[in-house]
């Protein structure tokens, strides 16, 4: 019941909130352009749908690229800054840096720099995704149990078979971690691409409804960039559940 | 294999841990290192299985000097340190996987699952099994290592005293088969007793060994071991001397 009880909760309070939103734009004749109500909203998303979907298969696609490139260079810069201590001290400020600077700041100079293409859209992508991974990744590989490494040292294993063996699998847990916080990013860091100049996208749709006031197909975007990001962090804890099995199993 | 330590020297943040340690291990013997904590014990077994480097000192095996890691020796640490995200066939067939000897270890791995008392559990993660069989994972791991000296940093410290028990008699049983020269760090007089040949006391740091007990008996069991009262009370009064140093 306790179980059921934790699902129920949350699921009242939204049908509530719902509920609430549709009879206030109801009664008080709330205009479409001002506030839609949720039936609006669905209505809207359920019509756009062929129209969304073409727009969310460009962002996701940009995503994707997003995050294998920055997952490519977090390992990398990762491994390295473990490596030689002096490279962290150097890098790792500069990586806490570039995380201040505003991404809707970024995103045009990106664009004079490479143009309107796909490239300054997966760049953001990078710029807001490859923090959270290098950083866990790194965090991960400096916290492993240094009895482990002195183990396989004491069999006489090599550097190399050491980041193989011990530290590259120890700190799998929390590149996951990063990857989850990424995967989440990763929707909006396309849009907030595609928001400054684009001519296709989510981005770029919800900012020519958004100019034709047509909120109700505002609303239905941004729950589809919302389903969008869980469906990245989902695919992550897939790839947990298969990649880490030992984690599930418990005696 | 004939193991000569010394007069091994080893400091940490300027504190000397180990000063002019000299001791020797015949081929095939059985030595537990017993003194109060802190003394340098584990740090012994670091130091030999090349963990750690000694400020000065030799460590010879069978005449022959001993420098950094080296194969001769196998180390079993406190914990069983078993990768979790490895099985267990696979933790313990570690040495293979570091020598490229990888085939024929498991095969001995797979060979010896049943008198580990682990048969079944081959493709289980360390997770889903007790301490005690954890313990015994981690022995075998050390167990299968190409090595002709076992340093055993107090290998049951962790288990609870019913499943310690049982290990120690399940490690009594094994020595019979393993016919290796052990070298066992234990702060358990009764463990020291019930397992060695030999029993080196240590002083409190800087540790040098200042006493040394010769166990004959060849049928122990727990019954025997009860009854060793004079030898606690030797061993106790040795550490007692060395405490008032």
């Amino acid at each position: 019941m306790k179980k059921y009880g934790s699902k129920l909760l949350p699921a009242l309070l939204i049908t509530a909130i719902l509920l609430f939103w549709e009879s206030a734009v109801s009664v008080l004749s709330i205009p479409l352009y001002v506030l839609p109500s949720p039936t609006q909203v669905i209505r809207a998303l359920l019509e756009e749908s062929a129209t969304l979907a073409l727009h969310a298969s460009t962002t996701v696609l940009e995503a994707l690229a997003g995050m294998g490139l920055s997952v490519i260079l977090a390992v990398f810069l990762g491994l390295v800054m473990d490596c030689f201590p002096l490279m962290r001290r150097s890098i790792y400020p500069i990586l806490v840096v570039t995380q201040t600077v505003p991404m809707i700041v970024m995103a045009p100079i990106l664009i004079i720099y490479m143009g309107f293409g796909i490239a300054p859209k997966i760049f953001t992508v990078v710029l807001m995704c490859f923090f959270p991974i290098a950083v866990s990744f790194c965090d991960g590989l400096s916290q492993v149990d240094k009895d482990y490494v002195n183990l396989v040292r004491s069999y006489g294993a090599g550097p190399l078979l050491t980041y193989r063996l011990v530290k590259i699998p120890s700190a799998i847990p929390s590149l996951i971690s990063g990857l989850k916080v990424a995967a989440t990013y990763s929707i909006s860091g396309a849009v907030v691409g595609e928001w400054i100049g684009a001519q296709k996208g989510l981005g770029y749709y919800i900012l020519r409804v958004k100019n034709s006031y047509m909120l109700d197909r505002v609303f239905a975007c941004v729950i589809v960039i919302i389903a969008l990001s869980l469906c990245m962090n989902g695919l992550i804890c897939l790839y947990q559940y298969h990649a880490l099995p030992y984690l599930q199993k418990r005696r | 294999m004939k193991l000569n330590v010394q007069e091994l020297t080893f400091s940490y943040e300027k504190k000397k841990i180990l000063d002019k340690l000299t001791f020797s291990i015949q081929d095939g013997e059985f030595v537990s290192l017993l003194g109060p904590s802190g003394c340098g014990k584990s740090t012994i077994l670091k130091l030999l299985s090349g963990v750690l480097t000694p400020e000065a000192g030799k460590v010879t095996v069978d005449g022959q000097s001993i420098r950094d890691l080296s194969q001769e020796f196998s180390y079993m640490p406190q914990n069983d340190l078993l990768f979790p995200w490895k099985t267990i066939l696979d933790n313990v067939c570690l040495y293979g996987r570091i020598h490229g000897s990888l085939d024929a270890v498991r095969q001995e791995a797979k060979k010896r699952f049943l008198k580990f008392g682990l048969s079944g559990y081959e493709d289980s993660y360390p997770s889903q099994l007790s301490g005690g069989m954890r313990q015994r994972a981690a022995f075998l791991r050390t167990s299968l290592c190409q090595a002709d000296i076992l340093l055993l940093d107090e290998p049951f410290g962790a288990l609870d005293v019913i499943t310690r028990g049982e290990m120690q008699d399940w490690l009594l049983e094994m020595r019979k088969n393993l016919s290796r020269t052990v070298l066992l760090v234990t702060h358990d007089m009764d463990e020291a007793i019930y397992l060695s040949d030999r029993i080196l006391i240590l002083s409190p740091s800087p540790a040098r060994v200042t006493h040394e007990l010769k166990l004959e008996e060849t049928n122990r069991s727990r019954e025997w071991l009860y009854c060793q009262s004079r030898l606690r009370k030797e061993i106790h009064g040795a550490i007692m001397a060395n405490a008032s140093l």
